[in-house]
């Protein structure tokens, strides 16, 4: 943990040093009018420069120095955030090499051209080694591919024609074989230049919550701006003639520099964490509106469960040891390669306390093995001796006890209904001595395995408001006994993607926002109606043309991740504009008695600091000011610390910190600067 | 200590009152602005003034009813005070163009503040028929427009937000006057004088000759409470024995003007049908005010001088009707205010700058208090990782910008009114005092005025035009600004879907978000306004 911060750090402090001259460059007005409150402080160092000039004093060419800092610290936390997006993109941009692609005409020859020229509806040739030229989905023949270039993940991923594994994607290289891809997207509007321009940030337009703060932020400078204008008559008025160099610090400490100097920052560091997560957001909203969503649909496969069904328990029939139904339910899936099979000898193996691994799963000498075939619904072994073992659906295997002159046992087909009832599947084994008859001897429960720890996960966004569905196609006593052990909230049996779709509208008419994951192409309607649609990289492409994420991992359980981000992108502006606004308090008991003392030696009671001195106090303020954007940058990129939690505990949580913190910091951060500052020979 | 202690038995008396009314008077409220049903006086005056009272108004169209029927009130009363040299019952009286626009845009915009000597500038008429029927309606003008942001908030998918006609004519009609004529009755058997006899002169000790005026005082002096308007009869307004002769009435009049404004919140609870929401507003309303009473008294009682109040109300009924008559926009004095200590007047003055809304007026507190809810839910809002909601709605660009502009409004004309007449010589000149009191004198009135208060530090003399004219212009824009930018967010919420609560959404109704909200609103109006305080009261009281 602690050489991991620490070279986290020496990361930043690097990255921050790279990023000091592009800081500087955006000293240039055309560029700091982008932000007003920054350019507010722009027009006051500008201000206090030449006032400096005119009637140089320590003082006053202190205060201009830290002003310009000030500003040079707001662009430094913006030229970090996106210092980190550009080193991702020139690597990005390396594989981006010109190709050149074999562009099939219609009557089925070759062309060379360049990968520039592809238009959509072309369909070129890949083969084994060649970078695929543009964006596409594969119409002819499979191949290994390697999408590392994107995701970073090194090991090659399959892409086949038909089905929702063919979409590819420009940039990434064939490994075997060869495949023709239908190219889907112009040149320069291919997924990696969209990738390129997101994590630049190049692309990146200010999300609804940001505007609206920005909004908030320039209606307080335009109230403090105008009670600072104000302020000079009444001191007139009162015997006093202010400074402007002294009015300028008092304004700049006054608004919200804090939060206006990092609010970019923050932005481009919360895209960027979706980056890191390997998510691409095709929109701030869509982050936004990941941290507001009511409703997860969650597809049971691959992200409740395992994907495949697991053992789980035997239930021998009456007469019928439990050791004997569990030697014969491992032997009859030596042979077995499906995962069912597989689990069967794991379970076994740990029910005997046994490492899964001891037993090879080599077929015994001289057994024959019987496959599972969908007439007969069952597999099994014929040992040597020519003993056999069978296991299968009930119904099957009842037949072949039956048939084979054997007894079914009268509780058999009890214990096949309370299996099946608990929305499991029951598998019956049979044996079959070499004299006997053959008898059923028990039943195996495959179940499908909720991943370990999902119900506390769902537990937590239930804390946070969050409702979660669990999407599958399994029947609705299947579907609901695992809704029930993944604990989710509600579940959506026997889905179809128009139920799926029925849903999502059902959910938005009442109020909510919902968030869902898809890959295939009939998932396009409901990814593209959600209010987060998060695609799966390994999808087709229409799903990813109608998301508006692309995880580029294809993992599902990802979206809780994605939620979590985009509610600590808000939580990072909601708390740094609080801590901003609470600052000015001390600044207030730092800058008013220094001003007005000389006339109205009462207000010393005001220097609630006991600050050294009018120009010592002022001075510290601005220092103090500026230092605290430096220091908050780390936390702007980083982002608050969040754990779910219901809103009103975080409010209070985020309102102790953020709230009462901004109020006591900078009473001890000005004192502190004072004290060194009060050293100065000369500062008066 | 017996002072301490009665100071705090006369505000715990004052809270009780209101707890045990605000519940029943909230309902009516309520029920006033809910009923499908028109009685037969209303029906006549839509009939005459050709209103369909079944059809609501749009945002925009309502605001549009508001500004013209106040633009006409506004005409209508200039007209009559400057024409009341030919009419009957003037008692010979008369003002100039200027203050009589002054006057006419004061008690329009339900500010009341009088730059003229109560009844030395206008005689019996303009009295009883200009300047009372305004404080009934600028009052209902005020309801109105509260309910109507209300609904705004209550509704989902609906642009309309009521009919402004049928508002002001039930308000009018249904509570204020009703309520006035209970209160006139109140106040005249404590006391309070109602008559029409010609001015007396009478010998005083001192053997000076000294006219005695009459005139229908109670009842302007209930709704002058009861709407707080606070325009008084006479020139001393409240302190006069003719409009607050004892203890008794001064109690009454105290809980007239808290009335309504601290009942309404409880009316928005039954409306958007979470009482637990109105709960909410009127604990944060209620803290400021409170607070606010606490500290005055206590400022009064700290070093008690008599100078500027009366004896039959002492410091701490003084103390408690000042805080009352400026946390409320009424305006109405019982003392002096400058004659206050330099806290309790810095007090008076940070209860108007706080934006009236601790109660507040009459509807304006209501609608204040929500501009500062809207702002308070965005910063909070954002802290728990949800785009900020109230009640559903969610607080985007469109609302911030225009809750921005309701809070921007009143600081930037106290401001850069105060400093601007500080500039002109001609209202330098008219402070009766330099140094730190005379600037309080100036943003007293300027902020009295912005903020539609009406109370005056006194001492200051405004009666020329200069100030007249950059008073009122801060009173009409201190007026319907708020309420235009109101209605407007009032029209969007109304369209919007309400989203569901959940845990994950942050609860307008706890503790936490009272307290955060009291912070939001101490804080940026303390930092708006340090300078100016420090420079002013602070300087004064730190001497």
């Amino acid at each position: 943990m602690s050489k991991s911060t620490s070279t986290q750090s020496k990361s930043l402090l690097a990255t921050a040093w790279t990023a000091l001259p592009e800081a500087v460059r955006k000293l240039d007005p055309r560029y700091v009018v982008k932000s007003p409150v920054i350019f507010v402080v722009w027009v006051g160092s500008v201000l206090t420069t030449v006032l400096s000039l005119l009637h140089p004093s320590l003082f006053s060419i202190s205060v201009t120095i830290w002003l310009w800092l000030t500003i040079v610290f707001a662009n430094l936390a913006e030229a970090i955030a996106e210092g980190r997006g550009k080193a991702q993109a020139d690597s990005l941009r390396r594989t981006r090499t010109q190709t050149t692609a074999r562009r099939l005409a219609a009557d089925g020859t070759e062309e060379a051209v360049g990968g520039t020229d592809l238009r959509p509806g072309d369909r070129v040739v890949v083969e084994a080694g060649q970078l695929i030229p543009g964006d596409g989905d594969v119409v002819e023949g499979i191949a290994t591919v390697d999408e590392s270039a994107i995701t970073g993940e090194s090991a090659p991923v399959i892409r086949e024609a038909g089905g929702d594994r063919s979409a590819v994607t420009g940039g990434t290289t064939v490994l075997s074989d060869r495949i023709v891809v239908q190219i889907t997207t112009k040149p320069g509007e291919t997924f990696i230049d969209k990738m390129i321009a997101l994590v630049e940030g190049a692309s990146r337009q200010k999300t609804p919550n940001e505007v609206a703060l920005g909004i908030l932020l320039v209606t307080l400078t335009i109230i403090f701006l105008l009670a600072v204008i104000a302020l000079q008559p009444q001191a007139i008025y009162s015997g006093d003639h202010l400074s402007l160099v002294v009015l300028v610090a008092l304004l700049v400490c006054l608004i919200p520099t804090t939060i206006g100097a990092l609010l970019s920052a923050i932005g481009i560091a919360g895209m960027d964490r979706l980056v890191q997560h390997n998510v691409l957001a095709m929109s701030g909203r869509a982050v936004e509106a990941a941290g507001d969503v009511n409703t997860l649909l969650l597809d049971k496969t691959g992200t409740i469960t395992y994907g495949n069904r697991r053992a789980a328990q035997v239930y021998p029939v009456a007469g019928v040891e439990r050791a004997e139904l569990l030697a014969a339910a491992r032997e009859s899936s030596l042979a077995d390669l499906t995962p069912e099979g597989r689990s069967i000898i794991d379970f076994v193996a740990a029910e005997q306390g046994e490492d899964p691994g001891a037993h090879s799963a080599a077929t015994p000498i001289g057994a024959s093995i019987v496959p599972f075939t969908a007439q007969t619904r069952m597999s099994g072994i014929d040992l040597a001796d020519g003993s056999q073992l069978r296991k299968g659906a009930g119904s099957a295997v009842a037949q072949w006890v039956s048939a084979g002159g054997g007894a079914p046992a009268s509780d058999l087909a009890a214990i096949v209904d309370q299996v099946s009832s608990a929305g499991a599947t029951p598998l019956v084994v049979a044996a079959r001595t070499t004299d006997g008859a053959p008898r059923a001897l028990g039943v195996i429960e495959l179940k499908d395995v909720v991943k370990p720890g999902m119900a506390d996960r769902f537990a937590q966004l239930r804390a946070m408001g969050i409702r979660t569905v669990m999407v599958t196609g399994d029947n609705p006593l299947t579907a609901k006994s695992i809704a029930a052990e993944a604990g989710v909230d509600d579940f959506l049996a026997e889905a179809t993607p128009q139920d799926k779709m029925a849903l999502i509208k059902a959910e938005q008419a009442g109020g909510r926002l919902v968030a869902m994951t898809g890959d295939g192409t009939n998932d396009a309607p409901a990814l593209a109606q959600a209010d987060v649609g998060v695609a799966m990289n390994s999808g087709t492409s229409a799903a990813k043309e109608a998301g508006n994420m692309v995880d580029l991992d294809s993992d599902p359980t990802k979206l809780i991740d994605i939620v979590a981000i985009g509610k600590q992108l808000l939580i990072t502006r909601g708390a740094l504009t609080t801590f901003s606004i609470a600052n000015d308090v001390a600044k207030y008991f730092a800058i008013i008695p220094a001003m007005f003392v000389g006339v109205f030696p009462g207000l010393q009671a005001l220097n609630l600091m006991g600050l050294h001195s009018p120009s010592s106090a002022i001075l510290s303020a601005v220092i103090f000011n500026a230092l605290v954007i430096l220091a908050l940058v780390p936390l702007a990129l980083r982002g608050v610390r969040y754990r779910p939690m219901s809103a009103s505990a975080m409010l209070n949580r985020n309102l102790l910190i953020y709230g009462l913190g901004g109020v006591i910091a900078p009473f001890i951060g000005i004192k502190l600067i004072d004290l060194v500052v009060a050293l100065i020979p000369g500062l008066g | 200590m017996p002072t301490t202690l009665s100071a705090v038995a006369s505000i715990a008396t004052i809270v009780a009152v209101l707890a045990a009314i605000h519940v029943p008077l909230g309902s009516w409220i309520h029920r006033v602005f809910t009923s499908p049903t028109h009685t037969r006086v209303e029906r006549a005056v839509y009939r005459v003034s050709g209103v369909d009272p079944d059809s609501e108004q749009k945002w925009s169209v309502y605001l549009l009813s508001v500004l013209a029927f106040s633009a006409v009130s506004i005409g209508a009363l200039w007209l009559l005070i400057g024409l009341q040299g030919l009419l009957p019952l003037s008692l010979g009286r008369s003002m100039n163009l200027d203050t009589a626009f002054n006057t006419a845009v004061s008690f329009v915009t339900n500010t009341n503040w009088q730059s003229y000597a109560g009844e030395a500038g206008t005689g019996y008429l303009v009295q009883t028929v200009g300047l009372t029927v305004q404080n009934f309606l600028s009052a209902a003008v005020g309801l109105a427009v509260a309910i109507a942001v209300i609904r705004g908030l209550a509704r989902e998918h609906n642009d309309r937000l009521g009919n402004f006609w049928v508002d002001l004519t039930r308000g009018t009609l249904r509570i204020l006057l009703p309520l006035s004529v209970v209160a006139a009755i109140g106040l005249i058997a404590t006391g309070v004088i109602q008559n029409l006899t010609e001015p007396t002169t009478i010998t005083t000790i001192a053997g000076g000759q000294q006219v005695i005026q009459g005139g229908l005082v109670g009842s302007q002096e209930a709704i002058k409470e009861l709407g707080t308007n606070g325009g008084g009869f006479f020139n001393a307004n409240s302190a006069h024995p003719f409009e607050n002769p004892s203890p008794v009435s001064n109690l009454l009049e105290i809980l007239l003007l808290l009335a309504i404004p601290t009942a309404l919140p409880y009316t928005y609870g039954l409306m958007v049908k979470d009482r637990r929401q109105g709960l909410a507003m009127v604990g944060a309303m209620g803290f400021l005010g409170v607070g606010a009473m606490a500290l005055m008294a206590w400022s009064e009682l700290s070093s008690v001088s008599l100078e500027g109040k009366e004896q039959r109300f002492g410091p701490i009924w003084s103390a408690i009707f000042a805080s009352a008559t400026t946390s409320t926009s009424t305006g109405a004095v019982n003392n002096l205010h400058e004659s206050l200590q330099p806290l309790s007047g810095g007090v008076a003055l940070l209860n108007m700058m706080l934006g009236e809304l601790s109660p507040g007026g009459v509807g304006t507190g209501l609608y204040s208090m929500l501009v500062m809810v809207v702002l308070a839910v965005f910063i909070a809002g954002l802290m728990v990782g949800r785009t900020p909601e109230l009640l559903g709605k969610q607080i985007g660009r469109r609302e911030i910008t225009l809750a921005a502009l309701a809070m921007l409004i009143t600081p930037a004309l106290v401001l850069l009114g105060t400093g601007i007449a500080l500039m002109v010589p001609a209202s330098a000149g008219a402070l009766s005092t330099t140094g730190s009191h005379g600037l309080s004198e100036l943003l007293y009135a300027f902020t009295s005025a912005a903020n539609n208060n009406g109370s005056a530090f006194a001492g200051l003399a405004a009666d020329q035009p200069f100030l007249n004219v950059a008073l009122a212009v801060c009173m009409l824009a201190g007026r319907f600004v708020p309420i235009a930018a109101m209605l407007a967010l009032a029209g969007g919420l109304g369209r919007q879907q309400r989203r569901p609560a959940t845990a994950g959404t942050m609860p307008t109704h706890s503790l936490s978000f009272v307290v955060f909200l009291v912070l939001v609103i101490l804080i940026i109006t303390g930092l708006t306004y340090f300078p100016s305080l420090a420079l002013g009261s602070f300087a004064e009281a730190l001497q």
